[in-house]
């Protein structure tokens, strides 16, 4: 049999060791070389900006445009006032969130819920509108953001936002997130 | 099981199920049989029933085919109905006829949030790139080179019973926890891939993106990619469902459902959480104090009695099995404990083997019932020690902001009333 040639053992040792390895989930520390290295301009058509806006992409816009942009393309599920309808409302809702009342919801809108404003440009840019996700340009997308967080009154009506000044816009629930702080401990029941 | 102790959805009707008839020479005959106003069943190839199959011959056998369950079998994953378009939506997997710890793929459940995407694997590539020494772009043959591994493993929503926190709301454990499911899923190892691209001793985080219409991302923690995620195209033997990702997912083992990115098109490592919207404004724990818990990524242990429960009739008093599933997203369930009295007392249920970490086990333990009102409830430890609680004990921590409370991961123990009628519903009871 094969297997008794040396060179058969050693490779029933090597495949037993990735077997192994598998299985306790060890790393695998070899390169394959697998795949290509892709291209910038292949890599350029990801847009993902990180909370201080490394990331964000060229362009800008204001409110006053954006204004345009969201009667065009948000206005028909997110409301004429941004109060909602088939998309989440956008604006309203501070105070709201310190509640024990059960009956009573909290309402959870970018103006009161959300921490960063580079979030609101990231799902835009990426997700919205639900009908032609990704087909807004850089543009439409600042003075959308613009025109949201206007409405909500976080920035002023005739402020333009790039990508120099989305990430320091102060949000009202900035503070509002901890850390996990599971696993609690109960007592048996 | 006893007919009469089953419980589904209705049978679809005839004018909303898309029919498959047989093609060649059984066509006439099923569309003559179809004709006659019979309902066909999603996932069912209907025939002709004879009087007696043993005195006719049977259907031949395709040269070709691709099996299809019973016509007379009628589960079906069940759509939640108050999501404002069936874009974001999810369906539930029918828990309540479940058998051992496999949920048939037909009947995993889903969650999207732009749809179920269709892609072409021959155009679909997985990039990798940010804080890595090389850039990678593979294609799912490439990916497919890499030496892979399956592991039976469960997804579960991390909204599963969110309508279930202040009061009983739905029904069914259908309803209440069909939000959770159990795959063998194949892959390559994400450390594998992460190595071959060289990770930067600056990385932190990974985000992943999908190639739906949400683009849908999550920023997962480098140890935990390191560790034990797969980049999967495989799901209980095939490729996977299109709803679940196909031809690509990432499986982050015990997080919560959303962060197992479907479609996965895209990773990229940075030193901060990109603070994506499903990670800021959705999937966060609002708590009575205005503060919400963000990345609370795994789902804790957790158990609940598929049979008898919601909606279902008991036949009479007697014997009856009392079954369930239990899980933990922190490792292995040690132990299954079982109260036919509301909590009083309580009695080891019997593990089915194999008990495998983070994945659905199969508890069982025989009841005489006496016909008289019962409440039944399941509690499992997991091997970190962490008891399952009661739904009072974790409102007593996390409150109820608002009707839902803290939405999210309720792994609270579920009760169900049997009633001397036999029939069992959904209570609170704690």
């Amino acid at each position: 049999m094969s297997t008794t040639t040396s060179n058969g053992l050693r490779l029933v040792a090597l495949l037993a060791a990735l077997g192994c390895a598998a299985a306790a989930g060890a790393q695998d520390k070899r390169h394959y070389d697998f795949g290509t290295t892709p291209s910038e301009a292949e890599l350029a058509r990801f847009v993902s900006p990180l909370p201080d806006g490394r990331g964000l992409p060229q362009g800008s816009g204001s409110a006053a445009r954006g204004k345009a942009v969201y009667e065009a393309n948000c206005l028909v599920c997110h409301g004429d006032a941004l109060q909602g309808g088939q998309g989440d409302r956008l604006v309203g809702g501070r105070g709201t969130l310190v509640n024990s009342d059960p009956t009573r919801a909290p309402v959870k809108t970018v103006e009161s819920y959300w921490p960063y404003a580079t979030t609101l440009f990231d799902y835009i840019k990426r997700a919205m509108p639900l009908t032609a996700p990704g087909t807004l340009s850089n543009d439409d997308v600042y003075a959308v953001t613009a025109y949201i967080l206007a409405q909500g009154k976080i920035i002023e009506e005739n402020e333009v936002l790039d990508a120099g000044n989305l990430a320091a816009v102060k949000m009202p629930n900035r503070e509002g997130f901890i850390p996990d702080p599971r696993p609690e401990r109960f007592p048996a029941p | 099981m006893p007919t009469s102790f089953r419980h589904g959805a209705s049978p679809a009707s005839p004018n909303d199920v898309r029919r498959r008839f047989l093609l060649g020479a059984g066509a006439a005959a099923s569309a003559a049989w179809l004709r006659e106003g019979a309902a066909a069943t999603p996932g069912a190839i209907e025939h002709p029933v004879p009087e007696d199959p043993s005195k006719v011959p049977g259907v031949p056998l395709e040269d070709t085919s691709y099996g299809a369950r019973s016509q007379f079998e009628t589960e079906v994953r069940t759509r939640y109905g108050k999501t404002s378009t069936a874009l974001s939506s999810w369906t539930f997997t029918p828990l309540q006829n479940s058998m051992g710890i496999v949920t048939p793929s037909g009947l995993h459940f889903e969650r999207s949030h732009a749809g179920t995407a269709i892609v072409d694997p021959a155009r679909h590539f997985l990039f990798l790139h940010g804080l890595v020494q090389r850039a990678r772009k593979w294609s799912m043959p490439d990916l497919r080179r890499f030496p892979s591994v399956s592991r039976l493993l469960f997804i579960e929503c991390s909204g599963n019973g969110l309508t279930e926190w202040s009061k009983p709301t739905l029904n069914t454990v259908q309803e209440t926890h069909g939000l959770t499911s159990t795959s063998e899923w194949t892959g390559v190892p994400l450390s594998t891939l992460l190595n071959e691209a060289g990770v930067n001793p600056e990385a932190r985080w990974v985000l992943a993106e999908g190639a739906d219409g949400a683009a849908m991302t999550r920023s997962i923690p480098i140890d935990k990619a390191m560790r034990d995620c797969i980049v999967a195209w495989g799901q209980n033997g095939e490729a996977l469902r299109p709803e679940q990702g196909y031809p690509l997912r990432l499986i982050v083992p015990g997080y919560e459902g959303n962060m197992h990115i479907k479609w996965l098109r895209r990773l990229q490592l940075a030193d901060s959480a990109f603070m994506t919207r499903e990670e800021t404004s959705k999937y966060t724990d609002l708590l009575p104090d205005g503060k919400a818990r963000q990345f609370t990524f795994e789902m804790e242990a957790k158990s609940v009695i598929t049979s008898p429960s919601g909606g279902m009739t008991l036949p009479g008093a007697g014997f009856h099995e009392i079954t369930g599933l239990a899980w933990s997203g922190r490792g292995t369930i040690t132990r299954v404990d079982v109260s036919v009295d509301g909590g009083r007392s309580w009695r080891e249920a019997t593990l089915q083997q194999p008990v495998l970490p983070i994945c659905h086990a199969r508890f069982r333990l025989p009841w005489q019932w006496d016909g008289r009102e019962a409440i039944l409830q399941s509690r499992c430890t997991d091997d970190t020690g962490y008891v399952q609680p009661t739904i009072g004990q974790l409102v007593a921590v996390r409150g109820l902001n608002g009707p839902v409370g803290s939405v999210y991961h309720l792994n609270g123990i579920q009760s169900w009333k049997v009633a001397s009628d036999g029939k069992v519903s959904n209570v609170h009871h704690y």
